[in-house]
């Protein structure tokens, strides 16, 4: 049964989604939902115990030998990854009671449920697979569910927000698709592992080079690294409160894992970064993200906007990481991935929280709300300082090991820009704070909090990031691991 | 005149990529995304088939003595793949106009924008 942890993982959310749609009744529906969505958690967290004790774990599916079948690959990356997402799916659907029973309706609960199940099947399949074109085929699951649950918001504007997704998520998908065609076309593998091995061969030659360039664009956009976030502002800002909370706690960290997986698995990453000049155009990107998506982001009026433009921003600053090639900045990157998961699931749901209660997400909803809803607004200022980075939070730990990267390579004006950025983001949640706080909240209002089931999974999200701000040898100590098994330096 | 009669296919594959990827940016009515949607990601499923070929070569039958020469089957059935991909994502897309389409009661994009911006 432990031998075949790495295809439950995959199967079993895979297998639960269709069964969902023959599930009608809201009670049955939603119990076993949550019963596939916790045990998939105990799944991901079993293999990461299993791959820091044991090491990696190779599995071929359906027992056909790699490099000609399937394998799946758990490594102390995959294995953090894995742990993080399924938790955040895990969460997220123990909130969705409430709040989709508010956004969705009646009739199409049990297909919400099944789209976001798929999504998860995807993310988690991204994630665990060793197989490059394996990758496009989960990637294109988890993008297609996604329009679907986005396209779901109440307000019409979903639609088009959904659209526009759509088309450059393909067009994302397909450079992708065509970076890995052209892999293929020179080594003749598709697994990771053995085109490790073929690749330095051919590596100075046109075609690897343009494989590069495709594979790149492709990821820049679905990772919405400035300038190609264009599709993400709009998709979380009208998606349902619990979708845009999945998806911005997952799906653009995934991406960044994939860019790790072929610049440092599949790649050599000096060549890549020296000789393509890959590493400098990633750091020029990351940090002109950082500073204008920090500035648009004080501009907002919409809080949940506000956010999405925050999100470009961070994917800055995982980029940048990666852009140093050194242990301390994939450390950096990595636990970022880990903690703004948990920052910005945890910020998104306590906006649900809000919609729930206020009906909107302006600021002018918000005004006061300090006084009406204590518990939530409170989860909402710790996730802020976790933004901004300030001790004691989960931020604080990824921005330490950022800078010790850049300082690292002697990149002293980079970690200025990184300070510099840190203090954008408190603006932009003091804007939020301040009206939430030192505005009178509007005549006849009722002190009256989110429901339960909806306060707890925020506060588990955001008690996290809390936790990971103090206890850091946890998630620090194994990202790590996985910087150092990534550039293959002994610890 | 090798390089334009011999890598054929690869011409038209950019050839199909580049006028694909034109429509999506360049028009305003959805359907027509759509369409150069679909003939962006066409181009790329010839773009496999041709690697797989060889000249001269057949299917891949394991018989020694006659054939020696077979046509690499993988890049094929990868392209399967994606062609379920392909026609999943024109779907769901085209799912998604009927809904704008109810919405806003038009497919230009530019109209929808109007409407949403009026509000």
């Amino acid at each position: 049964m432990l031998d075949q942890l790495p295809a439950i993982q995959i199967v079993l959310p895979l297998l639960a989604a269709p069964l969902c749609v023959l599930l009608r009744r809201r009670i049955p529906l939603l119990g076993f939902a949550l019963l596939v969505a916790w045990t998939n958690f105990g799944v991901s967290v079993a293999l990461l115990r299993q791959v820091l004790v044991e090491g990696p774990i190779r599995y071929a599916l359906g027992g056909w030998a790699p490099p000609w079948g399937i394998e799946y690959h758990v490594d102390p990356l995959s294995g953090f990854v894995l742990m993080f997402v399924s938790f955040i799916g895990a969460v997220t659907l123990t909130y969705a009671p409430r709040s989709i029973a508010e956004e969705i309706p009646d009739d199409r609960e049990h297909l919400f449920i099944a789209a976001f199940l798929l999504c998860l099947t995807g993310l988690l399949g991204i994630v665990i697979t060793g197989d490059l074109f394996n990758v496009f085929v989960f990637l294109e699951i988890s993008a297609l569910s996604s329009y679907v649950l986005i396209a779901m918001g109440r307000d019409r504007r979903a639609l088009n927000a959904a659209f526009q997704y759509l088309v450059l998520g393909t067009i994302g998908a397909t450079f992708i698709l065509i970076g890995i065609g052209l892999l293929y076309m020179m080594t003749g593998t598709l697994n990771m592992a053995d085109m490790a091995v073929q690749l330095p061969a051919v590596f100075g030659t046109r075609t690897v080079r343009a494989a590069l360039g495709f594979l790149s664009i492709g990821l820049f956009i679905k990772m919405a690294l400035f300038p190609l976030h264009g599709w993400l502002p709009n998709a979380y800002s009208y998606a349902p409160s619990l979708v845009t909370a999945f998806l911005a706690a997952t799906a653009t960290k995934v991406a960044v894992y994939i860019m790790l997986r072929f610049a440092f698995s599949v790649g050599d990453v000096q060549m890549e970064f020296g000789a393509s000049g890959l590493g400098a155009i990633m750091m020029t990107l990351s940090l002109i993200g950082i500073v204008v998506a920090s500035t648009v982001a004080i501009f907002q009026s919409d809080v949940k906007r506000l956010l999405a433009y925050s999100s470009v921003a961070q994917i800055g600053y995982m980029v940048l990481g990666i852009s140093f090639g050194s242990v301390s900045g994939l450390t950096a990157t990595i636990v970022h991935l880990f903690n703004h998961a948990l920052t910005k699931g945890g910020l998104f749901l306590a906006m649900g929280c809000f919609a729930y209660v206020a009906g909107g997400v302006r600021l002018k909803n918000l005004e006061g709300i300090g006084k009406t809803m204590p518990w939530t607004t409170f989860a909402w200022v710790l996730g802020g300082l976790s933004l901004v980075g300030v001790p004691l939070t989960a931020g604080f730990v990824s921005k330490v090991y950022l800078i010790r990267g850049a300082l690292e390579v002697g990149f002293w004006p980079v970690a200025a820009l990184i300070l510099l950025s840190s203090l954008l983001a408190l603006v932009y949640v003091w804007r939020v704070v301040e009206v939430a706080y030192f505005r009178a909240p509007p005549d006849g209002a009722q002190r009256r909090e989110a429901p339960l089931s909806m306060l707890l999974p925020t506060w588990a999200l955001i008690g996290a990031t809390i936790v990971f701000g103090i206890w850091t040898g946890a998630s620090a100590g194994i990202a790590r691991r996985a910087a150092e098994a990534l550039l293959k330096v002994a610890p | 005149m090798n390089t334009i009669l011999g890598l054929f296919n690869y011409w038209i594959v950019i050839i199909l990529m580049m006028t694909g990827f034109y429509i999506v940016m360049s028009r305003r009515n959805l359907i027509k995304k759509v369409i150069g949607l679909s003939i962006f990601q066409t181009s790329v499923f010839l773009l496999y088939i041709t690697m797989g070929k060889r000249a001269g070569g057949t299917a891949p039958i394991l018989d020694h003595e006659r054939f020696e020469h077979y046509t690499n089957p993988l890049p094929s059935v990868l392209i399967l793949t994606a062609i379920v991909v392909g026609v999943a994502t024109t779907s769901v897309a085209l799912a998604l106009i009927v809904r704008i389409h109810e919405a806003y009661g038009t497919v230009e994009e530019d109209e929808v924008r109007g409407m949403d911006g009026a509000e």
